[in-house]
């Protein structure tokens, strides 16, 4: 299929949808102004469509920081560390990683994508097997294409299916790396992870388990370092994948690892050694949010109080959600066609939402993904809610004013209810965007 | 496994993917998995999962990826029986 057949069938696909409404791929936000907010067809938007997860993006020391390393070192670092060396806090950043994570290694890449490109392309080797889940992120289905190792999908979150398969694998030579993720980026259900780690031991030598914490990063765990610490496995997950474009709110990526001899990994990892380092800028910027991190611990149990509440709220309103709280809460819909609908009528009332459907999502779903911060008020959330059970109604998706939405109303005091009403405070919003700037 | 014959298992797979698509053309050998029976990329995949159950083996994605028809993969299935 040449590129005119491949821009015809994705404009025969997709083409109906957005004649319904905007297109997603095409959003422009003409400003931002706080990791919840931002100005989208001149009207002010409740941010519940990002990665923000602790709303990190403007905290003022994150941003010196940023300001600072520019200043001093410049806007970008012009080549790779291979061929043109590393910046001092590139290696500061590493070892603070390491630190964190009480690993002994860390390689920072480009980006999380690259992360997972660079890492499985380096472990799948020739006559290995990389097992991965099947509800994987691109990065790593991508990683796997890239990498010379044979591929095996098993089922998502299932250990009995990735020990099945294991187990048709016995006597073979290569290294088995078992690939996972802590918390699912579009329904929010984490990896049972202890029971993984399980089978992995039961498997024997030369099987690994690599576990990519892009979304559990800052969010899971006692300190944050994600599901491997809240199952308390670390021991057993060999390597720890991680980006910094969500909770740490800059771009680039990481791999801690106790694996000995972890950091020749540099001298043959293609996707480290060929792509420009990350900036002075996004350097610091991450290394400022990990400290932030840890000295901010309320901003976890205030993204926990928000996720509560937004799950509880629209499972309360009628509506279909994922399986467990999560700071990513996805509600399903019966339709490509209804997701579009309440997606464009959520936007039109300001709250700006992600729409998923197939192929990009499992088991054939249409849904849309509403993610939480820690900078999220309970006002917001509350008016969210409002603005979803009116909308909702309307679209008929979930019951008008049923026992649900009575017993959300007690929940929220009624004011979401009220809210609902008078969503259309543009003006206000905008005013106030531009005193923020 | 290595008892099966190429036309039982294409049997037992066109068997299974007709349960899985809802067209009405009717499923046959020649079948383009893809381009014929309206399962995406992913719909495939999990057809998959279910044929590595069915036939107790591991298919490997690169191993889908050359397959075409119902036949094709019927002799990746047969193929990778025999390895296993
Ligand atoms: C699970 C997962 N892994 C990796 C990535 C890639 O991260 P990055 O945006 O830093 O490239 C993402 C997000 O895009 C993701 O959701």
């Amino acid at each position: 299929m040449g590129l005119k057949d491949r821009i015809a069938a994705v404009e025969a696909n997709y083409g109906r949808l957005r004649a319904l409404g905007r297109d997603p791929s095409r959003l422009e936000f003409q400003n931002v102004w706080s990791p919840t907010e931002a100005t989208l067809e001149g009207r002010p938007m409740m941010l519940f469509g990002t990665n923000n997860y602790l709303g990190l993006t403007f905290d003022p020391n994150v941003l010196e920081a940023a300001t600072a390393a520019t200043r001093a070192l410049g806007s970008g670092t012009t080549g790779s560390r291979i061929a043109n060396g590393s910046y001092g806090g590139h290696k500061a950043l590493e070892a603070e990683i390491a630190r964190f994570y009480a690993k002994q290694h860390c390689i920072v890449f480009s980006t999380g994508y690259v992360a997972n490109i660079g890492m499985i392309t380096a472990l799948g080797g020739k006559d290995d097997v990389l097992l991965i889940d099947a509800d994987s992120h691109a990065s790593i289905y991508d990683g796997c294409k890239m990498a010379d190792a044979e591929t095996i999908r098993f089922r998502h979150n299932s250990p009995e299916d990735l020990a099945k398969k294991l187990r048709r694998l016995e006597g073979h030579p290569g290294d088995k790396i078992i690939i996972v993720e802590g918390i699912y980026s579009m329904l929010g259900d984490t990896a049972p992870l202890a029971e993984f780690a399980a089978v992995k031991r039961e498997a024997g030598d030369n099987v690994y388990l690599m576990v990519d914490e892009a979304h559990s990063l800052g969010v899971l765990g006692e300190s944050g370092r994600g599901q491997c610490q809240a199952a308390h496995v670390e021991d057993d997950c060999d390597f720890i994948v991680g980006t910094f474009s969500k909770s740490v709110g800059t771009i680039g990526g990481y791999c801690v690892s106790n694996v000995e001899g972890f950091d020749w990994i540099r001298s043959f990892c293609r996707p480290y050694m060929f792509t420009a380092s990350m900036t002075p800028g996004t350097v610091s910027t991450a290394r400022a949010a990990f400290r932030r991190m840890a000295e901010r611990p309320e901003l976890r149990a205030k993204l926990w109080s928000n996720s509560a509440a937004l799950f509880r709220g629209l499972g309360d309103l009628g509506f279909e959600t994922g399986p467990e709280v999560s700071p990513v809460v996805a509600v399903k819909l019966p339709a490509p066609e209804v997701a579009v609908a309440l997606w464009n009528r959520l936007i039109d009332e300001g709250v700006y939402t992600n729409i998923a459907i197939p192929p990009a999502t499992p088991n054939a779903l249409s849904l849309l993904r509403v993610s939480v911060s820690a900078a999220h008020s309970e006002a917001q959330i509350e008016r969210a809610l409002g603005v979803f059970a009116s909308v909702g109604a309307e679209l008929g998706i979930i019951e008008p004013g049923t026992a649900r939405g009575e017993r959300f109303q007690v929940i929220t005091g009624g004011a979401a209810a009220k809210e609902a009403g008078r969503t259309r405070t543009a003006q206000q919003g905008s005013a106030n965007a531009a005193a923020t700037r | 496994m290595g008892m099966t014959t190429a036309d039982e298992i294409e049997a037992r797979i066109l068997d299974l993917l007709s349960a899985k698509v809802k067209s009405e053309t009717a499923v046959t050998r020649e079948t383009n998995i893809v381009a014929d029976t309206g399962l995406d990329s992913v719909s495939v995949m999990d057809f998959v999962l279910e044929l590595e159950d069915e036939f107790d083996i591991n298919i490997p994605l690169d191993r889908i990826a050359e397959v075409k028809t119902v036949a094709d993969l019927a002799k990746a299935v047969q193929d990778l029986g025999k390895t296993s």
